[in-house]
């Protein structure tokens, strides 16, 4: 990965989920992988190229030419539900935010991709799953509106269990807000480029999701509006091979195309320069 | 089995009871007014005793009683209305019923989300799930009404839009999102109904308006307690758990500034007295229609944006700046 920026190195530091400091498993191929090499190769399995899933942080230095400049940093979940099971739900924001390093699902700010500004987003699925709750909304619209502002191309990259249903419907709500705003955005002829990793699912995929002018898609990733628990108990049909793959939406016309992590900045350079060039004059 | 049929059961064969006697009373000599009186009296007291302080899990069942109005008896209530079908694209989904009609004289666009009455019709409605093509149906009526200038008229009534294997293919979440947009930008008054069942983005996916009203025993939520006990817990039969947690009720709503008008129920739920409810709805279009279509199409948009704008729930977190 490129080298760690200032403002990314201020965070605390993740703690490792894993046991073993040194090794890991792929889930895909039960290969036993050396973590700093992983690492090197943007979390991707040399052996069988299973992308595992990274925070928004490792998203952000993978992506941003340099300095991230972060909006909204400080918006924190309230609890409009009152919504206890196991645990209240600030408790399990607490468990989170202690978890991930992060306030919420979302990061949102300025920087450049291959030299062309942009607004970018950031959902990390470490936090609540990704899931979108007041937050995440508020953070999206403020993005687009502030992009809005200034010109500037959108670009977000998607990874969310969909709706966060601890916020109940004002969670749904987020779904029309952020809409709002994106189709706002899209009038003045700016350009939003949505990218779905994994998981993209729910309200995120059914909102800004699959609103992107170009959407992209990271090799491997599930992608779908309903997540399998949901349709396996539901309908109970068995699912077909690789469905809700990035390969099977590419298959069934729903993206533009999927890439490997390795070639993700290179492509939203390549749509941002050809979407934000002056016009040929007519 | 509907819990509320269930509980409802001895009030529907009193009411049975009363109507014999009515029917004798009418026919025979013998005056039975005093006991009809009696047991009339009885009806009310049980209809308190079930009625007045329902769970949120019965208030759901009540949002899917079997007898309660559903999309298209508020749409045949309005006058001349000419079903439209299809997307165009793929098939016509029955889920989703669409068309044009006269609301006391005034053209308007309806769509509607369409559950069956009974096991058959269900099985054709999809019990008012949609697939894409029907949110994709409701896209096309959505540009009619922008296009020829009409109000539109919205009904929600389903558990969610359907998740399986040919909707997702087909883009059940594109399908959602592009409606979102559409309704986010569409330059006339566009007034959302929730009667029955409001379940997740397949129910928001019509739902986005100016003004949204709420039968009072209609539920709205950001999944079905179904859909939501999945998620959270991977057990649907949590169902009645989630309903507790999820604040679903229409006072909830209006708490929470997602709805703008509560429509009264009779005692019992809409099914007691269907008419009166329809008149009630469609009345309260008007209303809202009347003083909407006061406003200009970009003063109408951006007070559309401004209603959505607020909904939320976040802080600013003061300290935490410096800290990192």
């Amino acid at each position: 990965m490129s080298p760690t920026p200032n403002w990314l190195r201020r965070r605390s530091p993740r703690p490792e989920a894993a046991a073993d400091p040194l090794w890991e498993i792929c889930p895909a191929c039960n290969e036993r992988l050396y973590r700093k090499d992983l690492d090197q190769r943007l979390r991707v399995c040399p052996r069988c190229g299973h992308h595992f899933r990274i925070g928004s942080l490792e998203r952000i230095a993978l992506l941003a030419d340099g300095d991230f400049q972060e909006l909204a940093g400080n918006l924190v979940t309230g609890d409009p539900l009152r919504w206890v099971d196991r645990v209240p739900y600030p408790q399990k924001i607490a468990n989170d935010r202690t978890k991930s390093g992060l306030l919420e699902a979302v990061v949102v700010g300025f920087c450049a991709i291959e030299s062309v500004p942009v607004g970018l987003g950031v959902m990390d699925f470490s936090f609540r799953g990704g899931t979108m709750g007041g937050v995440v909304g508020e953070k999206i619209t403020l993005l687009i509106e502030e992009c809005a502002r200034r010109r500037l191309p959108v670009v977000i990259v998607c990874a969310s269990g969909g709706a966060r249903m601890e916020e109940g419907a004002i969670a749904l709500m987020q779904m029309a807000k952020a809409s709002a705003a994106v189709e706002r955005f899209s009038e003045l002829g700016l350009p939003l480029v949505t990218v779905l990793t994994d998981p993209t699912t729910g309200g995120v995929s059914a909102s800004f999701g699959f609103q992107g002018d170009v959407i992209i898609a990271e090799s491997g990733a599930a992608i779908g509006f309903a997540g399998r628990r949901v349709i396996d108990q539901t309908i109970r049909q068995k699912l077909p091979e690789g469905f809700q793959s990035a390969e099977f939406l590419l298959e069934k016309g729903q993206v533009d195309m999927v890439v490997r992590r390795s070639e993700l900045k290179g492509a939203l350079g390549g749509a941002l320069r050809f979407l934000t060039a002056k016009a040929v004059p007519a | 089995m509907n819990l509320i049929v269930e509980l409802e059961k001895p009030l529907t064969e009193l009411e049975a009871k009363i109507e014999g006697l009515k029917r004798l009373n009418e026919t025979q000599r013998v005056d039975f007014s005093g006991e009809i009186r009696a047991l009339e009296e009885r009806a009310q007291q049980l209809k308190l005793e079930i009625f007045s302080n329902l769970s949120a899990w019965q208030r759901v069942h009540l949002a899917r009683h079997p007898k309660r109005p559903l999309a298209l008896d508020y749409i045949a209530a309005l006058d001349g209305f000419t079903e439209l079908h299809g997307d165009r694209m793929f098939r016509d989904d029955p889920a989703v019923v669409a068309g044009f009609a006269y609301l006391d004289g005034l053209p308007v666009f309806v769509i509607g989300e369409q559950k069956g009455r009974d096991t058959k019709e269900n099985l054709y409605r999809n019990f008012g799930m949609p697939h894409p093509e029907g949110y994709r149906k409701t896209q096309r009526i959505m540009r009619l009404a922008q296009k020829f200038k009409r109000p539109l008229l919205t009904f929600i009534d389903t558990p969610g839009a359907y998740p399986g294997i040919g909707a997702e293919e087909r883009g059940q979440s594109e399908a959602i999102a592009a409606s979102l947009r559409l309704m986010a930008g569409l330059s006339v008054p566009i007034v959302v109904n929730v009667t029955g069942e409001g379940g997740s983005g397949g129910a928001l996916a019509i739902g986005l308006g100016d003004h949204v009203t709420m039968l009072q025993h209609s539920v709205y939520s950001v999944a079905s307690p179904e859909a939501a006990a999945a998620i959270l817990w991977r057990d649907s039969t949590k169902a009645e758990e989630a309903a507790t947690r999820l604040r679903l009720t229409s006072d909830d709503l209006f708490e929470f500034g997602i709805i703008d008008e509560i429509i009264r129920e009779p005692l019992g739920g809409a099914h007691r007295d269907a008419a009166g409810v329809i008149r009630s709805v469609l009345a309260a279009d008007r209303r809202a229609l009347d003083a909407l279509m006061l406003l200009s199409s970009e003063a109408l948009v951006d007070r559309r944006y401004e209603k959505y704008r607020r909904l939320g729930s976040h802080a600013e977190l003061m300290h935490d700046r410096a800290a990192r």
